[in-house]
């Protein structure tokens, strides 16, 4: 269960806190408004590219902050800002942001109807199992990708597929099946959740 | 009336142990909590929202003289063609959604000791804590460089007529002509700008008018993030940019001639150029210096924590206008400043002590339609100042490929629409 997880990491970076007097974490609402320049006020980004991050599981948020701060991840600036933060810090980010709703960016980008069609198919095939209800479920811990900003799932597919991203052996496996167009076709699916 | 506790407590930093002593003074408990901005930009319409958001118990009057606000960051890209002005146009609705007063007014003196400040259109608003976000002004470094030269010689510094005024300017100018533009001395707003400006300048050049340049003068002999840059200058524009440090002119330009249309630099020489942009070295907004605010260096101290002025106790200062470094003077760290404030203003008109503070800074530079280049940087407040946190932040690599490049264009345009709605969206 990720939110129990989440409250023991909570009650972990308090009892940090009152060891170390020296060191004073910022609150998370203190951490995550440093946030809202680019992904949208309580998280929620107008776009064009940067991804909406409200409503993920904070499980998912604080594996890939993990993971652009040790480079696993691919990223033009996320790397750079997430070595910024303490594991403490990105736990409370984490769960502030899991506390917020996502609210789907599907009608604010123009999508492709026929790629969004063969999409929908290939998703039952590939993607269901672990990506649950279209992408929009935030306690698989695998992100939202429904209602997800087009180019921010273009750029992360193109680094996975380029290698530049670590994936995980099962998505690995469906992803290096796909041709261009038929991942194309997917991201457009997902973007087209409302 | 009835009078709060004094709280005393104790902070532990460092390995010193301060006692400080906060009083709030004539706090009514029947009225609500009363906190007046000055000033409508980034920080000061991010810091009524953030007010509002964490308390809307706390009636919060925002005091602007326009009724809407240009952006500065993005307004390069009007210069260059990119886009129009009316895309970096911002009113002020969306405030008033989250119960912000907005009054249109110029503030002309604000009281500390009364807790009270005063408009030229005869208003007077009290209140328990005032934050002001004027900007910038501009210093008289450059001799001759007087209102009518402003009109001739934009500095476009300030968004909105200027930017429109200098636009028009690149595109009246005959093909072959020279745009000289004179960045100021530091610190200033936006220390990347300048140079950004280069780049969207020379970009609409190099396709309308190619046998055009830009010729920089330079009063710095360095500047923000100058290796990319430099090799943005090379790689997009080799005919159409020029720098020139500021020791090869004797400092740069020193004075203008607008009536003849020529500018003169520091080693004597006078040089005569098609359009100018002349950016004047610069200091905090016009209030700040009337309220007492500014120091010597023109800008304004302040507590790191809460942006509280080091000068007079129950206003803030935020933005351009304080003394922030290492934070630079961008729309970012306005923005960030504005929310670290907001926390702090709430907790103390409520009788808590300000937590600990956090900042951020991003900063693109979109130096060609696929080429973005950005910095960024975490901030933590040590021993009572801002401070980078080591191992964060830092620049674009010089050798990151073109596919990322053309992402923090992307991403340009994302932090742009994301932090004007944040500042000003509903």
């Amino acid at each position: 269960m990720p939110a129990k997880k989440s409250h023991a990491m909570l009650l972990g970076s308090v009892l940090l806190l009152a060891s170390s007097p020296l060191m004073a974490t910022p609150s998370a609402s203190m951490l995550a408004n440093t946030c809202a320049g680019c992904h949208g006020t309580g998280g929620n980004s107008v776009g064009p590219a940067s991804p909406t991050i409200a409503g993920k599981s904070a499980e998912y948020l604080k594996d890939v902050m993990a993971q652009y701060k040790s480079g696993e991840r691919h990223s033009t600036i996320m790397g750079r800002i997430a070595k910024g933060y303490s594991d403490e810090e990105i736990a409370l980010i984490a769960d502030y942001y899991a506390g917020k709703s996502f609210e789907s960016n599907a009608a604010k980008q123009k999508l492709d109807t026929a790629k969004v069609e063969a999409g929908s198919k290939l998703y039952k095939k590939n993607c269901s199992k672990c990506h649950d209800e279209n992408g929009s479920l935030a306690d698989d811990d695998s992100g939202i990708l429904a209602g997800q900003w087009l180019p921010y799932l273009q750029f992360t597919m193109e680094d996975f597929r380029g290698g530049r991203s670590e994936m995980t052996k099962k998505m690995k496996k469906k992803v290096d099946k796909l041709d261009d167009e038929q991942i194309e076709a997917l991201l457009q699916f997902f973007a087209s959740q409302e | 009336m009835q009078k709060l506790n004094r709280r005393d407590f104790i902070k532990v930093a460092g390995t010193t142990v301060a006692v400080s002593t906060l009083g709030f003074p004539h706090i009514a408990t029947a009225a609500s909590k009363k906190v007046v901005i000055v000033g409508g930009g980034t920080g000061g319409a991010t810091c009524a929202k953030y007010i509002r958001m964490a308390d809307d118990s706390i009636e919060v009057t925002l005091i602007e003289p326009n009724k809407n606000y240009y952006t500065c960051y993005l307004s390069n890209e009007v210069l260059g063609g990119a886009r129009d002005i009316d895309s970096i146009k911002f009113g002020y609705d969306g405030l008033g959604k989250h119960g912000v007063k907005v009054v249109h007014d110029t503030v002309t003196a604000i009281d500390a000791a009364a807790r009270k400040v005063s408009t030229k259109g005869g208003q007077s608003f009290s209140y328990d804590r005032c934050v002001v976000a004027p900007g910038i002004s501009f210093s008289d470094n450059i001799a001759g460089y007087d209102k009518a030269a402003h009109e001739k010689m934009p500095h476009a510094w300030k968004a909105g007529d200027q930017t429109v005024i200098l636009r028009k300017q690149l595109e009246a100018m005959d093909d072959g002509g020279t745009v000289l533009i004179a960045p100021p001395p530091n610190p200033f707003r936006c220390p990347p700008g300048p140079y950004e400006r280069a780049c969207q300048i020379a970009n609409y050049l190099k396709t309308k008018k190619p046998k055009s340049k830009v010729l920089i003068v330079d009063a710095k002999d360095k500047f923000s993030k100058m290796k990319l840059f430099k090799q943005a200058f090379e790689r997009h524009y080799p005919d159409h940019i020029e720098w020139v440090a500021a020791g090869d002119t004797g400092g740069g330009v020193k004075s203008v001639d607008a009536k003849a249309g020529t500018v003169q630099t520091g080693d004597g020489k006078t040089h005569k150029a098609a359009v100018y942009n002349i950016i004047p070295a610069q200091k905090a907004g016009a209030i700040a210096h009337t309220a007492g605010l500014a120091d010597d260096s023109g800008w304004c101290p302040v507590d790191h924590r809460t942006f509280e002025s080091t000068i007079h106790k129950g206003v803030h200062v935020i933005g351009d206008a304080a003394i922030q470094a290492p934070l630079p003077k961008s729309g970012y760290a306005a923005n960030s400043e504005a929310k670290v404030t907001a926390a702090a203003i709430v907790d103390l008109v409520n009788g808590r002590e300000p937590g600990e503070p956090s900042w951020v800074n991003t900063c693109y530079s979109i130096v060609a339609p696929k080429d973005g280049i950005s910095v960024a940087m975490v901030y933590n407040l040590v021993d009572g100042k801002v401070a980078k946190v080591s191992g964060s932040g830092g620049l674009t690599s010089l050798d990151s490929p073109a596919g990322d490049r053309a992402r923090e264009v992307q991403y340009a345009y994302s932090w742009f629409n994301n932090i004007t709605h944040d500042a000003f969206g509903g």
